[in-house]
């Protein structure tokens, strides 16, 4: 197909350095961390009958399944704190007040990408350099409910663990009805995380695809493609957050 | 050891030491020394320990106490005079001098109830208040009354006078099955209706008697109430879990597990944990002390702790599963039932969205006008940043 000389294409990207290494290696041990801590946990909620066979004294493997459960938490909690860390001193696509919605424009953008890309009756183009902001409110609660599984967990562990860290969730326990309730609770909030994590993989294929801006190598290689953008920042999407030259400390 | 009645004038023992009114019985000095060595091994204590404990029966004097039952079955009563050592019948029910409970009195009506006056007068500040049960506290208490008079009514009379009071069993410590949901009768522990006074919450449903003897020793060894944990329970009696010190543990660490009762696995002693054992959950001294002169207790005999030491331990879902039900959605669902539904609702909207985007964005998916594949390459991509890539 020959298309006329003059006919630009959509599709004339420039290239965007959105994520920095830290944030990809936290999204890459944070995602280990989870498969680990949900498998292992799945395992230890409801042990399979294996090994029936042989003496107790010669096997020791759902103890082992429950040291990976408790060394990848503190590997997942200390992941977390880093990346609130960075929340503060990375770069604006990584910055914490992405998070919330506090400004006008970014709630204005989760109900443009409900109407574009969820609900999809509207086929206008939106580019958000970043994720864009119901990605960014969704991962929010998601960070809450890390709170609530590191919190729960913890208070769970407090029990076998003589170290200070774990003995300071302990509140948690009365609050959710003692041991057996709050383990009910974590166990729920496990949930969240596969249906999460569904989703999450889900839409990154899909701007990917629909979009072709690389969003799915970008947590590789920390690159983004997106339209050129304009003088008056018309192609910009609706928050309007992507400049000509993103500058990591321009905010 | 017989349990040998009351012959001691009370005038008498009020001058006595525990230790000489057990030899006037006949115990001899080996037999009270086991006895001692026996409660501090009990409490934790070290060798020293036994010296204290023998010195303090020697020479303190008699504790008054007065042992209240209200919202309760006597099962703590039941507990502690089926003790394995003689001795700890003894001390409680005719040494430290029992002046008054419902359950072994000899007096009746309006002369138990003057005997409790008399006790609660005469050793103001001095005596100790044994509660079993706990207080409705539901229709000004009138689902529990003794004399015409409310549980809790009495239970403040009688606790306003008292050194210490010791809370037996799971009622007094935490409302017990009369407590559990709904709680009709809007039970309480004791220390939710009294203030002000320290309390020992003695746990368990019943507790373990030579516990509650350990508790009794302590006081008189020490004149102070041993250190307590978060829940109010003793420490030296309920700083371990069942689980910690089960002899099945090795079970679970192996992945040893009973899959139902009367199975294969059962029949080995595998560990009880998928039948629901609350071991992991619950403090309490049941591996180590045991019960009925440590011939057993449950997980050795076949059947998972059921947290009888915690609170709240009625509701806290069906004994034999490990997860209880979620919240609404029927008997039979748990967390697990309940997260595949929506894992499969959102596999469903996930395909469907996909459908519908394939529809919908057709227009904006693959090749767009001026770029065509055999158009040759598109110019370069004008690299703003000037950063190397990954």
């Amino acid at each position: 197909m020959h298309s006329p000389a003059t006919l630009a294409s959509p599709h004339e990207f420039q290239r965007i350095y959105v994520w920095e290494l830290p944030v990809r290696f936290y999204h890459w041990l944070n995602a280990l961390c989870i498969v680990v801590l949900t498998a292992t946990g799945f395992v230890i909620a409801n042990p399979p009958g294996i090994n029936a066979a042989s003496e107790a004294a010669f096997s020791y493997w759902f103890g082992t399944v429950r040291f990976i459960h408790f060394a990848t938490a503190y590997v997942f909690v200390f992941n977390f704190a880093f990346r609130i860390y960075w929340g503060f001193v990375g770069n604006q696509y990584s910055n914490w007040k992405n998070f919330l919605p506090l400004k006008f424009a970014q709630f204005k953008e989760v109900m443009s990408v409900l109407r574009v890309d969820i609900l999809q009756y509207s086929n206008k183009s939106l580019v958000s350099v970043g994720h864009n902001a119901l990605a960014y409110l969704t991962y929010f609660v998601m960070f809450l409910v890390f709170l609530f599984q590191v919190a729960s967990g913890f208070a769970l562990y407090a029990k076998m663990s003589h170290s200070f860290f774990p003995q300071l969730f302990t509140w948690m326990l009365p609050i959710f009805g003692g041991d057996l309730g709050l383990r009910q609770w974590h166990h729920i909030a496990t949930w969240f995380f596969i249906i999460f994590t569904l989703i999450h993989v889900y839409l990154v294929f899909y701007h990917d695809y629909v979009e072709g801006n690389g969003v799915l190598s970008s947590m590789a290689g920390g690159w983004k493609f997106l339209p050129e953008v304009t003088a008056d920042g018309k192609t910009a999407g609706v928050s309007g957050k992507a400049t000509a030259k993103p500058d990591p400390k321009n905010r | 050891m017989e349990n040998i009645a009351e012959k001691v004038a009370p005038a008498d023992r009020d001058q006595t030491t525990v230790y000489e009114q057990l030899t006037s019985r006949g115990v001899s000095r080996r037999d009270f020394l086991k006895f001692c060595g026996w409660m501090s091994a009990c409490m934790g204590l070290g060798p020293e320990g036994l010296a204290q404990v023998a010195s303090a029966l020697e020479t303190k004097k008699r504790i008054p106490v007065v042992w209240m039952h209200f919202q309760e079955c006597t099962c703590c009563s039941e507990s502690f005079l089926r003790s394995s050592h003689p001795i700890v019948a003894d001390i409680l029910l005719d040494k430290i001098s029992l002046d008054y409970t419902e359950v072994l009195l000899a007096a009746s009506g309006h002369q138990a109830e003057a005997c409790l006056k008399d006790t609660i007068t005469k050793y103001k500040g001095e005596y100790l208040l044994c509660c079993e049960g706990s207080i409705p506290t539901g229709e000004d208490g009138a689902y529990c009354c003794i004399g015409g008079r409310s549980a809790a009514d009495i239970l403040n009379e009688v606790a306003a006078g008292a050194k210490a009071v010791i809370a037996w069993g799971n009622c007094a410590c935490s409302g017990c099955v009369q407590a559990a949901k709904p709680n009709p009768t809007n039970a309480m522990p004791i220390h939710k209706v009294l203030a002000g006074k320290p309390i020992v919450n003695v746990q368990g449903c019943p507790p373990i008697a030579e516990v509650m003897a350990g508790v009794l020793v302590h006081l008189l060894t020490f004149d102070r109430i041993p250190q307590l944990d978060s829940l109010g329970r003793p420490k030296e009696f309920y700083s371990r879990r069942v689980h910690d010190t089960c002899y099945r543990r090795p079970n679970y660490d192996a992945g040893l597990f009973v899959e139902s009762f009367d199975d294969e696995n059962a029949r080995k002693g595998y560990c009880l944990y998928k039948m629901g054992c609350r071991g992991p959950s619950t403090y309490n001294s049941c591996g180590t002390i045991r019960w009925n002169g440590g011939v057993s207790f449950p997980i050795q005999s076949g059947h998972g702790c059921i947290g009888c030491s915690e609170s709240n331990f009625w509701d806290n879902g069906p004994f034999y599963e490990r997860l209880a039900q979620f919240p609404g959605f029927g008997i039979e669902k748990t967390a697990d039932n309940i997260g595949l539904g929506v894992g499969a609702v959102t596999v469903a909207g996930i395909a469907a969205h996909a459908v519908l985007t394939n529809i919908r964005k057709h227009h904006e998916i693959g090749e767009q006008p001026g770029e065509a594949a055999s158009d040759g390459p598109p110019p370069p991509a004008v690299d703003p940043t000037k950063k190397g890539g990954a």
